[in-house]
């Protein structure tokens, strides 16, 4: 038993703010990946942490030593059991959550294109629902489709809808949603990593306005779209709302477009290096301490083997 | 203002234009000429007619005789019917699920983010404050809960989205949702 075992377990606490606050200063598409990557890595970190934990525990059961031909005891230490007792219940819950958002992920992503596949009107790569509450999202799959109820296009005049349109290609143009789906399988396997939702729907969503904005010429058209939606009906108040959109994106996204140019702000770059030196760290913490874990697992077990 | 040309646009994505444009008129029928007033763009007539006789080909619109030629109105296969299982189908999977698997054009609107983004449309963007901090106190601007019914039409994209209605604007003289559904539409 090794305290490095642990990092992996803790980091997410730190790295996960510190990616949060960081994407804020960094283009859209780059923060969406740096959201998605620092997810990815400390999931990966965090759930071989434990499994490092509960197999040490395990290979002190007679047949799972046996299986792994040790003819010595592993060694460990007093907290080597329990530990590898709430491990092994963690990974338990690990595995629960990750098999619930695969399920979720694909039920959904079935049931939505079966719908949308009866129930729309079909044209070049727009499926148009005959509903009025205004709606529009990019839809995954071979191919992709461009998802938009009659109520919202009502709402729009022709250039809006164009722009529209533009911002949902973009989606899918950037396989937009395998980020959607690292995340939350990553927040699958660590609950801290949920503070990195609402970020990277943000970073997604921005990244498409601004590739919306150029393809129509126009970031003021590209922010009236955006807002003219997001008014156009104000559909009824709609469970789990407060879960999801706290800080209220769509006007943060609509001033990002009106503001001239927003990267490249001045005086703001000693922050996100230091938040980037903190991350980055936290990052290397974190996989070099999984990694010294598995060796000296590795180490424990071949001495236990009587290789040495 | 750079215009996208249609000669360097997909066919695909002048179809979903066109369809998107028969479905914005709500009800009533397009010809031709109107669905290309509509698009505005540097297309000709024709490109306009022959993706019309496509979609009519593929049943996606119908169309009747309008004059000398033919007026175009989108498809319902069961007005109301599929649209309501497909409201159905995605309410069992929650909203939250859908944030994770979907990237949706707009979120939900916060208390206070309904006043601010009418604020920021009708002010056009003001160019003093940065664009991770759009909450600094403006007074109000508009009424404050009236539907989005008016159309911008200015060719510039200038100012305002409009809670005003000026006569020239929405051809179909958009508004209450739901009223000029074809064949009576979803009620909800």
């Amino acid at each position: 038993m090794i305290y490095s075992v642990w990092a992996p377990l803790l980091v997410p606490l730190v790295a996960a703010p510190a990616a949060r606050r960081l994407a804020d200063a960094l283009p859209p598409r780059r923060a969406a990946w740096l959201l998605t990557a620092t997810a990815a890595v400390l999931a990966a970190c965090s759930t071989a942490a434990l499994c490092l934990l509960a197999g040490a525990g395990a290979l002190r059961l007679p047949p799972v030593a046996a299986l792994g031909h040790l003819v010595l005891p592993l060694v460990g230490d007093s907290v080597t059991v329990p530990a590898a007792c709430a491990a092994a219940v963690l990974l338990t819950a690990v595995a629960a959550a990750l098999a619930e958002a695969v399920r979720r992920h694909v039920l959904l992503a079935a049931r939505t294109r079966r719908a949308v596949d009866a129930a729309g009107a079909v044209a070049g790569d727009l499926t148009v629902l005959a509903e009025d509450a205004p709606d529009a999202y990019a839809l995954p799959g071979r191919p992709g489709r461009v998802v938009v109820t009659a109520g919202l296009l009502r709402a729009l005049d022709p250039r809006e809808r164009e722009a529209l349109l533009a911002h949902e290609r973009a989606h899918l143009a950037g396989r937009h949603h395998l980020h959607l789906t690292v995340l939350a399988l990553a927040c699958a396997c660590h609950p801290a990593l949920r503070v990195l939702r609402a970020p990277l729907s943000y970073a997604l969503e921005r990244s498409a306005d601004e590739a919306a904005a150029a393809a129509v010429g126009s970031r003021r058209l590209a922010a009236r779209a955006i807002g003219r939606a997001a008014l156009a009906g104000r559909p009824q108040p709609r469970p789990y709302a407060g879960l999801s959109a706290a800080a209220g994106p769509v006007p943060r996204r609509v001033a990002a477009l009106l503001a001239p140019s927003a990267p490249g702000r001045s005086g703001a770059s000693r922050v996100p290096r230091f938040l980037a030196a903190v991350l980055a760290a936290a990052l290397t913490v974190s996989a070099v301490s999984a990694l010294d874990a598995a060796t000296d697992l590795h180490g424990s077990i071949e001495v236990a083997q009587g290789e040495r | 203002m750079p215009e996208p040309t249609a000669g360097r646009r997909p066919s695909g994505e002048l179809e979903a234009s066109v369809l998107a444009a028969l479905w914005a008129a709500g009800g009533r029928a397009l010809t031709p000429a109107d669905v290309q007033r509509e698009l505005g763009r540097e297309l000709a007539r024709t490109t306009v007619t022959t993706i019309l006789a496509r979609l009519h080909e593929k049943g996606t619109v119908s169309r009747r005789r309008s004059g000398r030629g033919y007026a175009y109105l989108p498809v319902q296969d069961s007005p109301g019917l599929a649209a309501r299982r497909m409201r159905s189908e995605l309410d069992k999977s929650g909203q939250d699920a859908r944030g994770t698997v979907l990237a949706r054009f707009v979120s939900e609107l916060g208390p206070d983010d309904e006043r601010l983004l009418r604020e920021l449309l009708v002010d056009g963007g003001p160019t003093d404050r940065s664009p991770d901090d759009p909450r600094d106190p403006t007074p109000m601007t508009g009424p404050g809960h009236a539907p989005v019914t008016g159309l911008d039409h200015s060719p510039d994209g200038a100012r305002a989205v409009g809670l005003d209605h000026s006569p020239d604007d929405a051809p179909d003289g958009n508004g209450v949702p739901g009223s000029r559904e074809p064949g009576g539409g979803p009620a909800r």
